[in-house]
């Protein structure tokens, strides 16, 4: 069977080898520039030429279905709105705070990309697991981390969501389920593996019937060039894990771009290789994005195992607040800036009479309050004191160890004022 | 990969040097119980439970602190019998009563299910308990390892098998930076309780790669524990500690050692992580070790004996953290010290103690400490070579006439 090329994706035909087939429906993946579904068979006998039936479906454009007219209700547009605008200005505000001196180190904003934030977690149920790289802000603030706990965090202060502790490159929510928050790229990726294997464990081994806890892994179009990313692809094909990989291919890793890195620069094409569907949609729309993520999530949440979904998005900051910038065209930053895609969604909004400017513009208001409370919170907030320096090194303080007078080292007074030698 | 090496014939070169004083024997560990909040259950042969013993380490009944020839008779204070096996196999019952004991308790590694583990520590298991809870990874230790630390993260306890110590070296980015580190980043919000564990040490001619000593690799990284096994008793007692710990603790067995023979309880009995075991008291010098080279020195001890020397032997079994008490407690009566280890000379295990001891024991001291390592010196295939670079008895021997003059 060798590529099909159709414009309607449900008259797609079935592997002529139904026992080869473990997708009994074919997915649409509405929304996406385009997919390869692989289906993988494991019989001996069929020859090379049918082992690996890879089906192309190029959709040009989206096409909604007859039966919906609108992609989003009033209500759900309105909280994907509201989540980009809590993307952009946060991230404004973190420029800000970062020229004033209150945050240091690393910070790496997500401006222009806010899309695949809201597109994608907003479809979670808070047991539900993401995991992101150091870009991580509005992942956690989409995911439910309240804008105090991560405006805290950046400003090294006790409140916030991990103590001070970890910074903008480590945002930890066991709430929220945020599992991190990742300074070298690559390194969530095996962990979100993790969490899905621990989603399968618990149905299966735990018979926690109704678990169907799926993860997001976020990471770039760099990481997509390491190990680590093909050795969990592999894994998680191989166990039906149910976790999306979501490339957000913003082409750039800090100066290098993706092109210059990449062998085959197409990322999504790089799933079918291991058994698993490849999808491609343009990350600035944050609807396609939207109904793409519903796909990979529902197939996730089947028990049909994991997508790679590249989103091609772009950052309009430079790769951290250290960055210059000056590789970058200024055309092709125009032209993203063009598809920026909180206008683009506003404009969908308010053309298709979902909500009114006045609605939109009290939104913009009530998180230009929020975000500006978080400061002051953050402001305000302790600076971690002595004690905290030794605690959390280990679950058990125990692991200190024994000191010389025959009393563990957790138990000296110095330790819990942050003073003892360990 | 690897060469699957089961250690026949190493086992008959470490037995003979087994035998210990009797009449120097008795209970290890007098440390003061009120202030240690360790809490093991001890079984009772009746099948009464003791709860929560604070420091019920006197409870434990040590029968033999080295392991012994099968017909050599145990001092008797064991009130059962108990039961001989191999180390391996006392890995396996430590490993499969925790599993009994906590369905959240899963293995993951290369070959570890239908294989039954390329030392056969998992052997029989995946059969008990299915394909997903001993689970035959593919080969990609960063991953499985990083995937194992996020199901750690999720509720999960998996004890992660590296097939050999040395390809952990491939999964040292997740060991570092997320087991260790992890909890602290996160602001104490997700434990990392995995137990990482596996076969080092050097072998019978396996050459340099799969001969290599990870402690000193890893010993610096923070917010992880590290012990080393040497008995079939104490390899139970740390396997379910390290399992029952919350901490990431990561477990060195050695190639060599698999085969040894021991009695050990009936009764269950969970060991001490952060402590270290007296093997022989005595009172002219302190020798520290650990794993394999336990053996070397109990074989250099009997030398000793025989010159009139009264060696104190202490396995350290905790690399990180060190048990300084008990340490300081032998280093206050001997005021000799002798180090011998496995590690490499530079930067091991055995760097690190001396300094410990030295800004903790200084005053103590009648001579400097004398470290035994292996030499700075990739591992070579040849026997004879391969002899050279690690601490011989004879070396022992030397070291400790030279510290006693």
């Amino acid at each position: 069977m060798g590529f099909a090329r159709v414009i309607h994706p449900h008259t797609l035909p079935l592997l002529a080898d139904t026992r080869a087939n473990p997708i009994a429906t074919p997915s649409l993946f509405l929304g996406s520039t385009r997919t390869l579904r692989h289906t993988l068979t494991h019989t001996r006998s069929i020859s090379s030429a049918q082992r690996r039936s890879v089906v192309a479906a190029k959709v040009s454009d989206v096409k909604l279905k007859p039966t919906t007219n609108l992609l989003v209700t009033k209500e759900e547009g309105l909280e994907v709105y509201e989540d980009m605008i809590l993307g952009r200005v946060f991230e404004d505000m973190c420029a800000q705070m970062y020229y004033r001196g209150k945050m240091f180190g690393f910070v790496h904003l997500y401006n222009g990309q806010e899309a695949v934030s809201s597109g994608f977690i907003k479809l979670l149920k808070k047991e539900d697991s993401v995991v992101s790289t150091y870009r991580d802000h509005v992942h956690a603030l989409s995911k439910g981390v309240p804008a105090r706990a991560v405006m805290s965090e950046l400003f090294g202060k006790t409140t916030g969501c991990c103590r001070g502790q970890g910074g903008s490159m480590h945002m930890f929510s066991a709430e929220h389920n945020v599992l991190g928050g990742f300074a070298f790229i690559g390194e969530g990726i095996p962990v979100a593996t993790g969490a899905a294997f621990t989603s399968k464990y618990k149905r299966e081994v735990l018979k926690e019937a109704d678990c169907d806890h799926v993860t997001l892994a976020f990471f770039g179009d760099g990481t997509a060039n390491n190990g680590q990313f093909f050795e969990c692809l592999n894994m998680a094909a191989l166990w039906k894990l149910p976790i999306i990989f979501v490339v957000e291919n913003n082409l750039w890793a800090i100066g290098m771009s993706h092109l210059r890195a990449t062998s085959d620069p197409e990322i999504w094409k790089k799933g079918p290789a291991f058994g698993m569907p490849g999808v491609h949609v343009d990350g600035m729309d944050v609807l396609k994005v939207r109904e793409v993520a519903k796909e990979a999530i529902g197939r996730a949440r089947r028990g049909e195992g994991p997508t790679l979904v590249e989103c091609e998005t772009y950052r309009f900051r430079g790769h951290s607040l250290a960055d210059p910038d000056e590789l970058r065209d200024p055309d092709e930053k125009a032209r993203y800036a063009a598809r920026d895609p909180i206008t683009q969604f506003k404009k969908y909004l308010i053309e298709n009479k979902l909500a009114s400017e006045a609605e939109l513009k009290a939104i913009e208001k009530k998180i230009d309050e929020v975000v500006e409370d978080s400061v002051e919170f953050a402001d305000e907030s302790p600076a971690p004191s002595r004690s905290q320096l030794l605690e959390n090194v280990f679950a058990d303080p125990r692991g200190f160890g024994i000191g010389p007078d025959g009393r563990y080292r957790c138990e000296d007074p110095k330790f819990t004022e942050g003073t003892a030698q360990v | 990969m690897a060469s699957i090496f089961q250690g026949v014939g190493a086992a008959t070169s470490l037995s003979s040097s087994t035998s210990i004083d009797t009449k120097k024997f008795h209970f290890c560990s007098r440390r003061s119980r009120s202030e240690r909040k360790a809490s093991f259950v001890v079984v009772r042969s009746g099948g009464a439970k003791v709860e929560n013993r604070i420091g019920g380490r006197a409870e434990q009944l040590v029968t033999n602190a080295v392991a012994a020839k099968a017909d050599t008779p145990t001092a008797a204070t064991v009130s059962k019998p108990g039961h001989e096996l191999l180390l391996f196999e006392a890995l396996r019952e430590g490993l499969e009563e925790e599993m009994e004991r906590d369905a959240r308790v899963c293995v993951m590694g290369e070959d570890v299910g239908h294989y039954g583990g390329s030392y056969k520590v998992t052997r029989g298991l995946a059969e008990k308990y299915g394909d997903l809870r001993v689970l035959d990874t593919p080969i990609a230790e960063n991953s499985f390892t990083g995937m194992g630390i996020g199901a750690a993260m999720m509720g999960l306890r998996p004890i992660i098998e590296g097939m050999n110590m040395g390809f952990l070296l491939l999964a040292f980015n997740q060991i570092s930076n997320n087991c260790g580190m992890l909890h602290y980043t996160s602001g104490g919000q997700f434990k990392i309780p995995v137990v990482i564990r596996g076969p080092g040490g050097v072998g019978r001619q396996l050459g340099a790669e799969h001969s290599q000593r990870l402690e000193s690799y890893f010993q610096s990284i923070p917010g992880i524990q590290m012990v080393a096994c040497s008995t079939p008793y104490n390899a139970k007692g740390l396997m379910k500690a390290a399992i029952r710990s919350d901490n990431p603790v990561i477990l060195f067995e050695h190639v060599l050692l698999y085969n040894l023979k021991e009695r050990i309880p009936d009764e269950e009995y969970v060991l001490n992580l952060e402590e270290a075991e007296m093997v022989r008291p005595g009172e002219h010098v302190t020798i520290l070790t650990y794993s394999r080279m336990r053996y070397h020195v109990m074989q250099a001890a009997k030398t000793l004996v025989n010159k009139g020397y009264d060696p104190e032997v202490i396995d350290i079994r905790s690399l990180k953290p060190f048990d300084l008490y008990t340490i300081g407690n032998s280093i206050k009566k001997t005021h000799r010290v002798l180090i011998v280890e496995e590690c490499m000379r530079t930067g091991g295990i055995g760097a690190s103690l001396t300094a410990a001891i030295t800004e903790n024991f200084h005053d103590y001291l009648d001579a400097p400490i004398v470290c035994l390592s292996s030499q700075d010196v990739p591992t070579p295939y040849a026997g004879t070579l391969e002899e050279w670079t690690v601490v011989q008895p004879p070396q022992i021997v030397a070291a400790v006439e030279q510290l006693c003059r």
